[in-house]
């Protein structure tokens, strides 16, 4: 159905002269698009590129060496622990905050707005000071953690932490447009149908709002396992413990173990391009659903 | 069921909606909420449905006599169609059909297949047989506005409320509808309120009209009554086209100024287009001196624009074509002006 309505329309989009405004000289629609491409290549496809050249430089052996390597091992097992929790605390996060931003009116929405922006607006090293200043040996709470044994900063629950507040805009961005934009007219069907508020939510309003939150989740989990800065700043970049991905490729990188350092960051190159089919998978379905 | 509003007043923030206002719904009758946009319908509409509430302390809402102010909509048995139908975009028309049966609690829910049944059967009443399939984006306005009203109807509610269900349809398809809806109230027989802002809509199929404006109920009556005996200038205006007088004097010497309120208490002659006859100028004819400045001949009736000599205000005036072809007149020409009686008609003609 919705093959035969674009072909329909691009049919239709043919049929018509093309406007005055795109009937630029030939060399006007060359130099501009050269000009695009050669952006595009030099500051994204060339980077790239010298990442997986880099990472191959010495071979495949090496290249898998790298890899076979506890301390890198312990640093993915540790990036892929902190999106584990990260990303389904800011799913939940996110949905009833877009919940109740889109579909209720209550004191105080605004200040809830910006607050869950706050993240996007403040230096990821900063939020990560903030829970060394709060949880920190010289810390608020840091003489009663250390009484009872509990150690946040350079350690896992940190670095957890850090990586929830970065990431944590990122569903909620995503849904609340989407859903402001449905309105509430269809929950109001639901209720006057008889269903009840959890019904409604399960059965209409969520349904509704899921390519976007599929769409949220893919970007907030590349966030998390790719947030350098915050957590820079509460690992303690303690070797095979409290080193993510990213803190592992720097001190490779400081070491000038170009080879492993390259193999790794490849990783994160691999799931960044991961991230972006996924992305335009998720779009064109979401376009297709809207369309049909 | 009937359904009676009193004195239900609903603010929003210092904006009034709907002010003491007060409702009488018979059983079984097809009645229109008629007026401007702003005039509070749509708030009435959905206060009696139960999706908002009317201020605290204001005013109760009774299904039958019994008090449903406080009752959740879910649970006040009506069936809404909601202006943009609302239908659930990711269900089938069948899923949405089915929803307000599949929602309730196990042991009120009827089996899958009774369920099946009950569908079928409504999207038979409602004339889309087949279409179960498809989604809502791949229906047309009038099919989308079908399937809302089976998916009200799935629950068997006692009431049905419509907000503006023709509005977002296109002119044919809202006529056909329209009377489509009233042959179909005539079958169900379930109490029906219906908002409109189209006064030709309303007229054409309510048993009993209520307009509003401004907030307030300016009149409640069966189509002819509000039509031929208008409360009020309000009413006058906002039913049909009218010509508002200001030489109440000059006129008086031309026909019967105290037919049907003509002479509201604003001072003001309230008078329809075809409650006006036109004559040439005669010696002993009496009448109120006018220019003709167009004449529109296209429809069942010409339409003359004129302007008044002493006043220079401008009058409407709708002859029948027989009735222009004999007058034989042109732009410019002088003519007098006499009102007719209103001819209002009797109550009881409706069928």
């Amino acid at each position: 159905m919705a093959s035969v309505a674009t072909s329909l329309h691009s049919r239709r989009e043919t049929a018509y002269a093309a406007p005055r405004a795109t009937q630029d000289p030939v060399w006007v629609r060359w130099l501009l698009t050269g000009v695009a491409l050669a952006f595009l290549g030099l500051f994204l496809l060339l980077p790239l590129a010298a990442v997986f050249a880099e990472a191959l430089r010495k071979g495949l052996g090496a290249y898998f060496a790298s890899f076979n390597d506890p301390d890198a091992f312990s640093a993915i097992k540790l990036t892929l622990t902190a999106a584990a929790i990260s990303v389904p605390a800011n799913l939940v996060f996110g949905v009833a905050a877009s919940w109740a931003i889109a579909k209720f009116s209550f004191r105080g929405k605004s200040l809830l707005i910006t607050l869950i922006d706050l993240p996007f607006a403040v230096s990821p090293v900063i939020s990560g000071l903030i829970y060394v200043l709060v949880f920190g040996a010289q810390g608020w709470f840091g003489p009663w953690l250390s009484d009872h044994d509990i150690k946040i900063i350079f350690a896992v629950p940190g670095i957890v932490l850090a990586t929830i507040f970065v990431t944590f805009p990122f569903v909620a961005r995503e849904l609340i447009p989407l859903m402001q934009a449905q309105g509430t007219d269809e929950e109001y069907a639901a209720i006057s149908l008889g269903a009840s508020g959890w019904q409604t939510f399960w059965r209409v309003t969520l349904p509704n709002a899921k390519w976007g939150l599929f769409y949220g989740v893919i970007l907030c989990n590349a966030r998390a396992m790719g947030e350098f800065g915050a957590v820079s700043v509460v690992s303690g970049h303690i070797r095979g413990e409290t080193n993510t991905m990213p803190l592992h490729i720097e001190i490779l990188y400081n070491e000038y173990n170009f080879v492993a350092a390259f193999a790794v960051a490849s990783l994160l190159a691999v799931l960044a391009l991961v991230t972006l089919v996924l992305k335009s998978l998720v779009e064109w379905k979401h376009h297709q659903t809207n369309a049909e | 069921m009937s359904v009676t509003a009193t004195s239900i007043t609903k603010s929003f923030g210092r904006y009034t909606a709907l002010d003491d206002v007060s409702l009488d719904v018979g059983k079984g009758k097809l009645v229109a909420l008629l007026g401007p946009s702003g005039s509070g319908k749509t708030t009435l509409l959905r206060i009696i449905a139960g999706l908002e509430h009317a201020d605290a302390g204001s005013g109760a809402i009774r299904f039958h006599g019994q008090d449903v102010t406080t009752q959740p909509a879910g649970e006040r048995g009506v069936g809404f169609v909601f202006q943009h139908y609302a239908l659930f975009r990711h269900m089938t028309v069948f899923e949405n059909v089915a929803f307000g049966l599949r929602v309730r609690s196990r042991h009120q829910r009827p089996s899958s297949r009774e369920i099946a049944e009950r569908v079928e059967s409504l999207l038979g009443l409602v004339q889309l047989d087949g279409l179960g399939r498809r989604f809502p984006s791949q229906l047309s306005g009038g099919q989308r506005q079908r399937v809302a009203l089976a998916r009200a109807l799935a629950v068997e509610p006692k009431v049905l409320l419509l907000d503006e269900p023709f509005g977002a349809l296109d002119a044919k398809v809202r006529k056909d509808l329209r009377r489509w809806l009233r042959r179909f109230h005539d079958e169900v027989q379930l109490t029906t309120l219906f908002v409109t802002h189209d006064q030709e809509e309303a007229l054409e199929i309510a048993d009993e009209v209520v307009i509003m404006n401004q907030a307030r109920v300016e009149q409640v009556g069966t189509p002819q009554e509000v039509y031929d005996r208008p409360a009020n200038p309000f009413v006058y205006q906002f039913l049909g086209n009218v010509n508002v007088l200001r030489d109440v004097t000059a006129w008086s010497e031309t026909g019967p100024v105290l037919d049907n309120g003509r002479l509201a208490g604003d001072g003001l002659l309230y008078v329809r287009p075809h409650e006006i006859e036109v004559h040439l100028h005669q010696p002993g004819t009496a009448g109120v001196p006018a220019v003709l400045k167009h004449v529109h001949g296209a429809g069942s009736q010409v339409q003359l624009s004129l302007e008044l000599l002493s006043t220079r205000e401008p009058v409407e005036v709708e002859l029948s074509r027989a009735e222009f072809l004999a007058l034989s007149v042109r732009g410019n020409d002088p003519v007098l002006l006499r009102l007719r009686p209103t001819h209002a008609l009797e109550q009881d003609y409706a069928i």
